[in-house]
């Protein structure tokens, strides 16, 4: 009996040495990280490069407008700088055309990507 | 955010620094001359120009609005009297004139002194018009557009030692340009490859080496460097030398490849060497090795057990520059908390300091600062978690002669000057 016990010991020290092998891995701090992160997001593959993860940091920051819309409401607003601007200063509400100025500036979120891996 | 400074740059002699922000304008500081009657100004930067080098634009074929932001900012050498630099952003690299005007002239026969023309029948005699002081006036002038050469951004222009030929790098190609010529440009590099899926890396900055004009290096976003010799080729996608320093496979972890990419490659004064900045460290290379780098100099390797918020909040992607010094025997570069840190390469002792107002008074001595990075907080010592890390100075300039610096703090710059000075 006790020696069946000392077999089968051995079998579960070594799933215990496992483990404690990587937690010792998980000392290293960038292996810490990296476990944190999967944990966050468990569909993450397993490289972060790759095209889509590129083509993306490509696009980075990049702005996109209307320009149909853009120069209709140059045009408008050219218009209401006529003598009778005062009273329709009220139409604008409703009928404002969003221009480049406005659009609130979109971070481009790589979180999407990172994903979608 | 118009106001954040996007580069800073001094020219050859260093008694000009330009800096260019994140809405088109460059500002351009002048050193002070020595003066009697203001002894204490001498050394001093003080704004000599300021101007709108670019505006927003849109493309209309795809949508887009085109960033006015000054992505880089190269100074020529100076030829006669007006100064010259090139201003990029994303798309258009701009060369502007920089002079100055501090005569008038008067006494003009057709025109009178406010400008306005005289009737000729009453003009009944010649005069010569004299030349007459006035208060001085900085014109800046943009004297050449080079436009739509480039797909991709911009993030390198670089000026030949040849004086005539400049390179522009985007994401994926790099442009050779004579300084005289917008309507044509050469492409020296293309790493695009025909299907976009096989895309593994893009150039993430370029450099001529200052004596030999027919060598440039171009950095990789995989950590990996290239010198390529123009002599070679016409076209330079074989390289003639490949740097990359060989990884620990054991060590290899999800964030490898991102904080290997290299965010800034530049040539020593010397020529002999250059250097790159990593996300968390400064190589120096040798020319003649590339196998690995001849120094590594730590930036804030805390920050290696904090990955995972920096890749969440983006930081990991952020693009620290780095420089030398006039003789090449120190580098800075810049890092949070408005730190940036200086090595010595002699003494092999570095330093941390800060750039901000409550830091620092007018003529009072920096003082080091340190980060602990776990375990017990010393006096004076800054926690790793009490970082701001939205404080990132990214952009920093070195006198080409004296020990004097340029550190770009969001939209605030700092002059450093040493003492001995």
């Amino acid at each position: 009996m006790s020696q069946k016990l000392e077999e089968e010991n051995p079998a579960e020290e070594t799933g215990q040495e496992k483990q404690d092998t990587q937690e010792k891995e998980g000392i290293l701090p960038e292996r810490a990280e990296e476990a944190k992160l999967k944990a966050k997001y468990p569909s993450l593959g397993q490289k972060p490069g790759g095209s889509d993860f590129l083509m993306k940091r490509l696009q980075k920051g990049q702005k996109y407008f209307d320009s149909g819309d853009y120069n209709m409401a140059k045009a408008k607003m050219k218009n209401k700088q006529l003598p009778s601007a005062g009273p329709d200063k009220n139409l604008v509400t409703g009928d404002h055309i969003p221009t480049p100025q406005d659009l609130p500036q979109r971070k481009s979120s790589l979180l999407t990507s990172k994903l979608a891996g | 955010t118009a106001d954040i400074i996007s580069t800073v740059e001094f020219n050859y002699s260093g008694d000009l620094l330009a800096t260019g922000d994140k809405g088109g304008r460059v500002v351009i500081f002048q050193r002070e001359q020595e003066n009697k009657i203001r002894p204490h100004s001498r050394g001093e930067y003080n704004v000599y120009s300021t101007f709108q080098s670019h505006e927003p634009e849109f493309d209309y074929l795809k949508s887009l609005e085109i960033e006015e932001k000054i992505n880089k900012i190269r100074w020529l050498p100076q030829q006669n009297a007006a100064h010259f630099l090139l201003s990029t952003n994303d798309k258009t690299i701009k060369l502007w004139k920089i002079s100055e005007r501090d005569k008038r002239a008067e006494g003009y026969n057709l025109k009178d002194e406010d400008g306005r023309l005289r009737d000729p029948f009453r003009i009944t005699a010649l005069r010569v018009p004299i030349l007459k002081p006035m208060d001085l006036m900085v014109e800046a002038s943009p004297r050449r557009i080079f436009a739509n050469a480039h797909t991709y951004h911009i993030n390198s222009i670089s000026v030949n030692s040849d004086h005539e030929t400049y390179l522009s790098a985007d994401d994926l190609r790099i442009n050779l340009w004579h300084l005289e010529i917008t309507d044509r440009s050469f492409n020296i590099v293309d790493i695009k490859p025909a299907n976009m899926e096989e895309l593994t890396e893009v150039i993430t900055a370029a450099e001529f080496h200052p004596h030999q004009c027919n060598v440039l290096v171009y950095s990789s976003s995989k950590g990996t460097i290239r010198l390529c010799d123009m002599r070679s080729s016409a076209l330079c996608d074989r390289h003639s030398k490949f740097f990359e320093e060989p990884e620990d496979p054991s060590s290899r972890s999800f964030f490898s490849e991102i904080i290997s990419s290299i965010s800034d490659v530049k040539f020593s004064h010397s020529g002999r060497y250059m250097m790159t900045r990593d996300y968390l460290s400064v190589k120096v290379w040798d020319l003649n090795m590339e196998s690995r780098p001849v120094e590594t100099h730590q930036v804030h390797e805390y920050l290696r057990s904090k990955l995972c918020s920096l890749y969440e909040n983006d930081c990991i992607f952020d693009k620290f520059e780095c420089c030398w010094n006039g003789s090449d025997s120190a580098v800075m570069t810049g890092s949070y908390n408005n730190f940036f840190r200086m090595f010595d390469r002699s003494t092999r002792r570095d330093v941390t300091l800060e750039a901000s107002r409550e830091s620092s008074k007018p003529r009072a001595s920096l003082k080091p600062r340190k980060v602990c990075a776990g375990g017990k907080r010393k006096k004076d010592e800054i926690s790793v978690d009490s970082l701001d890390f939205n404080k990132k100075i990214l952009h920093t300039a070195w006198h080409p002669v004296d020990n004097v610096i340029a550190v770009a703090a969001t939209n605030n710059l700092y002059i450093f000057q040493d003492k001995a000075n």
